[in-house]
């Protein structure tokens, strides 16, 4: 099934005849296609610069890596932390954010969804040192007792193996704080994709006999696939980049654990250079812009990985 | 055509525009660091920017210092960037920075030494203490309010070979402690930072070979609760039971503080007994006359003394180009080193005052600082 097209424009409109375009055209196009440029040039310089400046951190003397020794043994346990964290986030808020997005979108009265809406947007608005703060004084303290109860209940889980965190200042508590600041995110995006299926499509499920969760299975999402994957993705973007808030509340060392309740965590690549910078030596720097230029690259692989399957999903649906 | 000549005219007006603007931008965060030396007219009343930076321990001291500096000076402007003592040595060496505050004296590991040799064109630098502070154990244990401690038994804790607070090696340096049976908790800071050099170096030297690690500003081991910076240590601290941590006396808050053992004694973070430290300790080796790098003795048995303590240097050349810049380095590390800049750096940033033997041969070092 196709999309309907949108109307037509009028034939008025359409103009083919180069001459009578205006002044303001041409600026206007200009200035986006400078826009553009000058994003591009500016993710150029980006990488150019992490690349310049990090090449040399891959090769310093062993001390700088300390604990570790070489700088893939330095990095491994960052990228982990990294990916772990971004995936416990994703775990925990997407259904959230899609339930919330259907919610606001096809079941709330306008008169609930519209306030609700903004309300969820306000906390995209929230710094995350903010959410840093509140989730290493308020929610890891609070969650602890939960953690415990987790790993004398669920403790023959990898994940809630223990020992417990005495402070709850652990991957879990990163997690739930990443997943409310993606929520919103995800939820905005995922809204509008919800509320632009066709009209059609839904009445004709709902014609067809089927319920209203039926008709979102079979109307709603299909049509809305493409975008909720592009929404998860820019959430997973912003938990894969998140600094502060990680920084803040986890109990960070270079380890590989999915131990998720202990003192021990892995840091991210990001919070591992806001942490470590202030003090760093020059060969240690190089070394943080060549995490930064890692992190940067995988970044892109997810974002790739992410349109491919988009686009492949989007073909398999036209089919 | 009319509409295309100011189209022609249009199109690289707003882009130059646009670059002319990126241009502006680019260059209004790109703060100099080099063009520090004001006028160089010579005239006795000092007036000029000074740009210098380096340890983040000596931040709230630093701004002690320049605020009782500029009151007495009021032409000379002082920036101190905490950008942290290994890029705040780097920036002193390309001459970017006038002088640089580091928690630990130069050393050839990285060619630090050599650099700064050579940027004081051939003459040796000029190191002197300026800001001490003691390191307090702090803990957080429901119902214990003070504690002695031994570096050894400090030193099995935080390597997890202590782990109950009702362990005898502890009741037994605390026979009148009620020590309830809770799993100990050791806290140490995620990030590089001279405290945890000093405290590791502590360990290392005063532990009785219980610490097998060398002193390290990297936390040596892996795992365990750790914070960022000090304040997310004591954070972290605070928001268990059970837990210990080191951190800068001054931040340590409502938190327990440790007595640590010296000789027979024990002995609570003071600032009088890290000012002793410092004042009994040896010279490093090959040092030049100017250069009061100190060797921190962890290991005296001295009545009073409180040796777990962070020293932190002022860096700076004998001689610079420039002579107002020389007068100005002079003046402001003379201040710094006087009875009056010592006094404010204890009120504001809660460090030990120089001990008075220490206190005038900086100021003897400093005050010769000239003009080449």
């Amino acid at each position: 099934m196709s999309a309907p097209t949108l109307t037509e424009p009028p034939e008025a409109e359409v103009r083919t005849n180069k001459q009578t375009t205006r002044i303001g055209d041409r600026i206007f196009a200009g200035l986006s296609r400078g826009s553009s440029l000058l994003i591009m040039l500016t993710l150029a310089s980006v990488f150019v610069f992490l690349a310049i400046e990090g090449i040399p951190g891959l090769r310093q003397p062993e001390t700088i890596y300390r604990p570790a020794t070489t700088f893939i043994g330095y990095t491994a346990p960052l990228v982990f932390g990294t990916v772990l964290a971004a995936v416990l986030a994703l775990i925990l808020a997407v259904p959230f954010a899609f339930g919330i997005a259907l919610f606001i979108s096809h079941y709330a009265p306008t008169r609930i969804a519209v306030p609700f809406a903004y309300l969820i947007d306000l906390l995209a608005a929230v710094p995350s040192v903010v959410f840093g703060l509140w989730g290493a004084m308020a929610l890891s303290a609070a969650s602890q007792p939960v953690q415990a109860w987790l790993e004398e209940h669920a403790g023959f889980l990898p994940f809630f193996a223990g020992p417990v965190s005495a402070t709850g200042r652990t991957m879990l508590t990163a997690g739930i704080v990443l997943a409310i600041m993606i929520l919103p995110i995800i939820t905005a995006l995922s809204r509008e994709v919800f509320a632009r299926t066709p009209r059609l499509h839904e009445e004709a499920a709902l014609a067809l006999g089927a319920t209203r969760w039926e008709m979102i299975r079979m109307a709603v999402f299909p049509y809305g696939r493409s975008g909720m994957v592009s929404a998860v993705m820019l959430g997973l973007g912003r938990a894969l980049g998140e600094t502060m808030a990680v920084a803040m509340v986890l109990s960070a060392s270079p380890v590989v654990t999915l131990n998720l309740i202990s003192s021990t965590n892995p840091a991210t690549v990001a919070s591992n250079i806001a942490a470590s910078y202030k003090e760093g030596t020059p060969g240690k720097i190089h070394v943080l812009i060549a995490t930064g230029l890692v992190l940067f690259v995988l970044t892109f692989a997810v974002n790739f990985a992410a349109r491919w399957i988009t686009s492949r999903n989007e073909r398999r649906m036209a089919r | 055509m009319k509409s295309t000549s100011i189209r022609r005219v249009l199109v690289p007006g707003v882009a130059a525009l646009a670059l002319a603007l990126t241009a502006c931008s680019a260059s209004n965060e790109d703060d100099p660091a080099g063009d520090n030396t004001g006028d160089s007219s010579g005239s006795t009343s000092l007036s000029g920017t000074l740009n210098a930076g380096g340890a983040s321990s000596q931040e709230s001291a630093q701004a002690a210092w320049r605020a009782g500096f500029q009151t007495d000076n009021p032409g000379v402007t002082i920036n101190y960037d905490p950008v942290g003592s290994g890029t705040g040595v780097e920036n002193f060496n390309n001459g970017g920075y006038s002088f640089a505050g580091s928690d630990s004296y130069l050393n050839d590991d990285e060619g630090a030494l050599s650099a700064a040799k050579e940027r004081c064109g051939g003459e040796d630098p000029i190191e002197v203490p300026a800001y001490v502070s003691p390191i307090a154990v702090v803990f957080n244990l429901s119902g214990v309010d003070s504690l002695n401690l031994s570096a050894e038994v400090i030193a099995k804790i935080f390597d997890g070979k202590i782990t109950a607070w009702n362990d005898s090696a502890i009741t037994k340096l605390n026979p009148d402690a009620d020590l309830p049976s809770t799993k100990i908790t050791p806290v140490h800071r995620s990030d590089e930072s001279g405290t945890t050099k000093n405290f590791t170096d502590y360990l290392a030297k005063a532990g009785n070979g219980a610490w097998g690690h060398d002193a390290d500003s990297v936390w040596p081991i892996k795992g365990g609760e750790s914070g960022e910076g000090t304040s997310g240590l004591i954070n972290a601290v605070s928001g268990g039971d059970g837990t210990i941590g080191y951190a800068d006396e001054s931040q340590a808050g409502s938190l327990g503080q440790v007595a640590i053992q010296v000789g027979d004694s024990f002995n609570a973070p003071s600032a009088e007994g890290a000012a002793k430290v410092l004042a009994i300790s040896k010279r490093a080796e090959g040092r030049s006359d100017v250069d009061m790098a100190i060797d921190i003795d962890r290991t005296t048995t001295e009545a009073g003394a409180y040796p777990l303590l962070l020293s932190s240097y002022l860096i700076a050349c004998q001689h610079y180009d420039d002579a107002n810049e020389a007068a100005m380095v002079s003046g402001f590390l003379s201040y710094i080193v006087s009875d009056a800049g010592q006094q404010a750096a204890a009120e504001q940033a809660g460090s030990a005052p120089l001990d008075s033997e220490l206190a005038s041969e900086a100021q003897g070092i400093v005050g010769a600082i000239s003009g080449k």
